[in-house]
């Protein structure tokens, strides 16, 4: 019998405390998960900084309830976006796909007088279409996703004009679609919502702990979860009580962080999540191991787009319109940012779905800040192209360490 | 260690989990197989030799249902059978280890060894994975097989080479599979992690399997064939008793400049299938 199969590297968490943590953190770098430390990390530096040069105002309330909104549209651009890229393809279209779905939405909504669930079911599965046509496209004729979603970018831009048509900006009244981003959670709904998400993040590392070892597995210390769990509930209970002290938890913030959670659950422990990884580490072995790996890539450019439509539908509840720059600009190009910023490898398998969300934290927090202290737009890009650059390479470089360190 | 299935008078341990006869195949003008004969009983390891050219990959694409045999019969633990796909092939429970071992090198052992075929959690939502059960019987079968590794929870790219092979043979251990066809399993390792593969095929000779086992490496092949087949030009030249063949004679036949004249023995199929021999 071996020996070293009976420990699990994990167990040396029970080493104790600080140091079984950071020897667990150790443990992961090496074997080339980065986590999402660095982006916490630039997170903190980020908004010291802003917080200094804006005299207070960055942290304050209002901007902070601000900074939700900004983030919603993108983030949940960015959660589709998570999952192509884990499957070692691109989609440059979910940017124009968000745009063109807006607008099919509040065609249908203004135009066409159709109520406002049903208008955003329409602009859903118009999402979920474009998708599944560019995935299919890519994957029966063979031709890269980059090429295929490109042309879709020109393509759904196209459509975004044609679609609102002559005047060029339709104006959203309905109360139902306006009310996604115009209702804010305050008071014991708020507190309600982050004492679910605390228990949430508690429950699992228990459940699991607890049926590992009902099964007779190594279980590892519940120090590291309990660190973890009274950490993140702190953080929070500090954001709720300081958007509670202006507005409150926009709905559209409630949405991002659910879908995060959902897809979260789905990557990690659903069949389909593991079948995504697979494709994305190794597309051949997947193969022959009996995944069906054209379903799944065309389900995912699915998933992608109709992610991207939902987000076009906060974008537009936001701004109470759709016009014809919607999902355009940088749209698209925040959202593989922060994908990307929040660890998702460009290579495909690796990185969680919380990069859709820390990541278009740091990129709209940039941005925000970079408002506050009235810096031109040219400024703004170029930082955040930095921003973008510096996480790439430190993805490319633990990737070659790993490659070195594998043997 | 002794396998239950060695020298004993179990019936099944006679029959042949697989058998060809007669086996050709062409591709267009070239004969890339003709009259082969093969056959690998439970608890022994057979080896396919031959020099480059010689037919074996094709041979075990036959067998793995990649290729279609033109002529020529395949039977199953004696019954005849059509293997037109690889669905086909793991269905008998055949499991076939490439080169290139096929494992995602970003998921841990367990997420590996049960790659395509994840237990879902009874009574779960939909697609839910059993972990817990999964990772219970991936230590389950890497301690038959006494494979060792750091963890099975450490992702396939933090592993050696021998430990990444030992984790694909598990794989296909873990199926009910019979027959476990390895693909030059050693080409690409140490000599510490060939060992450790040669001592793990051992270990599957000894829990009942049939392995075949393709390598140009003659020193791993006699370490553990029992009988070894020998194709050369897409011909079948004979299947030897790998203690009654030496070296220079085996490789008197791989090249053609020996044709079997009697000197040495050709044994029919499984006439040394349940034969004593140490371990």
């Amino acid at each position: 019998m071996s020996s070293t199969l009976d420990q699990d590297p994990r167990v040396i968490a029970e080493l104790g405390g600080v140091r079984g943590v950071l020897a667990e953190y150790r443990q992961r770098l090496r074997s080339g998960d980065v986590g999402q430390l660095p982006v916490m990390v630039s997170l903190v530096v980020i908004a010291t900084i802003f917080q200094v040069t804006s005299d207070g105002r960055f942290l304050g309330p209002f901007n902070l309830v601000n900074l939700t909104l900004q983030m919603a549209a993108g983030g949940t651009i960015s959660i589709g976006l998570v999952l192509v890229l884990l499957l070692g393809e691109i989609d440059l279209s979910a940017g124009v796909a968000s745009g063109v779905c807006a607008a099919i939405m509040a065609v249908y909504s203004v135009n066409v007088g159709l109520p406002g669930p049903v208008a955003v079911a329409i602009a859903l599965a118009a999402g979920a279409g474009i998708g599944a046509l560019q995935g299919a496209w890519s994957t029966l004729f063979g031709i890269p996703s980059f090429i295929v979603t490109l042309a879709g970018f020109s393509a759904w831009g196209g459509g975004v004009l044609l679609v609102l048509g002559r005047t060029g900006t339709v104006n959203v009244r309905d109360a139902f679609i306006t009310e996604l981003a115009g209702t804010f959670l305050t008071g014991p709904a708020a507190y309600g919502c982050a004492a679910l998400f605390a228990v949430y993040v508690a429950i699992g590392p228990l459940v699991t702990h607890r049926r590992r070892r009902a099964a007779g597995l190594t279980v590892p210390s519940l120090a590291f979860a309990a660190v973890r769990a009274v950490a993140i509930s702190v953080c929070a209970v500090v954001a709720v009580v300081a958007l509670a002290a202006d507005r409150g938890i926009s709905l559209s913030l409630v949405f991002l962080l659910a879908a995060v959670i959902v897809m979260d659950f789905v990557l990690r422990r659903a069949r389909f999540g593991r079948m995504i990884y697979a494709i994305g580490g190794n597309a051949e072995a997947a193969r022959r191991a009996g995944i069906p790996v054209q379903r799944v890539r065309i389900a995912v450019f699915a998933l992608c787009s109709m992610f991207a439509a939902w987000g076009g539908v906060l974008g537009a509840s936001r701004l109470l319109a759709v016009n014809q720059s919607a999902g355009q600009g940088q749209v698209l190009l925040n959202a593989i940012a922060a994908a990307v910023i929040g660890g998702v490898s460009l290579f495909g398998g690796r990185g969680s779905m919380w990069a859709a969300l820390l990541g278009t934290m740091v990129i709209q927090s940039i941005s925000n800040g970079m408002d506050l202290l009235s810096l031109s737009s040219g400024i703004k890009f170029m930082v955040t192209g930095g921003v973008l650059l510096v996480t790439v390479t430190i993805d490319s470089v633990v990737r070659r360490s790993r490659a070195a360190a594998a043997r | 260690m002794a396998s239950p299935y060695r020298g004993t008078s179990d019936p099944a341990a006679r029959r042949p989990l697989l058998e060809l006869h007669g086996v050709s195949k062409r591709f267009g003008a070239v004969q890339a197989l003709e009259d082969v004969e093969f056959s690998v009983f439970p608890g022994e390891v057979v080896a396919l030799v031959g020099d480059n050219g010689a037919g074996k990959s094709t041979l075990i694409k036959i067998i793995s249902g990649i290729y279609r045999a033109d002529r020529g019969t395949i039977r199953w633990q004696g019954k005849q059978v059509a293997i037109a796909t690889p669905n086909d092939s793991t269905g008998l429970g055949i499991a076939t280890v490439y080169q290139d071992l096929a494992l995602c090198d970003n998921l841990d052992v367990v997420a590996n060894l049960f790659l395509g075929r994840e237990l879902a959690t009874p009574g779960g939502p939909l697609g839910v994975m059993d972990e817990v059960a999964m990772e219970r019987r991936a230590v389950e079968v890497l301690r038959r097989l006494s494979v060792k590794i750091p963890s099975v929870r450490i992702p396939i790219a933090a592993l050696s080479g021998g430990q990444r092979q030992s984790v694909a043979v598990a794989r296909s251990v873990l199926g009910d599979n019979k027959v476990v066809i390895l693909d030059e399993p050693t080409a690409a390792l140490g000599m510490a992690q060939t060992h450790e593969v040669l001592e793990l095929i051992k270990r599957l000779r000894a829990q009942g399997l049939g392995v075949v086992l393709i390598s140009h490496n003659l020193a791993n092949v006699y370490e553990v064939a029992d009988r070894i087949t020998v194709l050369r030009l897409g011909r079948y030249v004979g299947t030897y008793d790998a203690r009654a063949t030496s070296r220079e004679q085996l490789i008197a036949f791989m090249t053609g400049a020996a044709s079997n004249s009697g000197e040495v023995p050709t044994v029919s199929e499984g006439a040394i299938g349940h034969r004593e021999t140490p371990a």
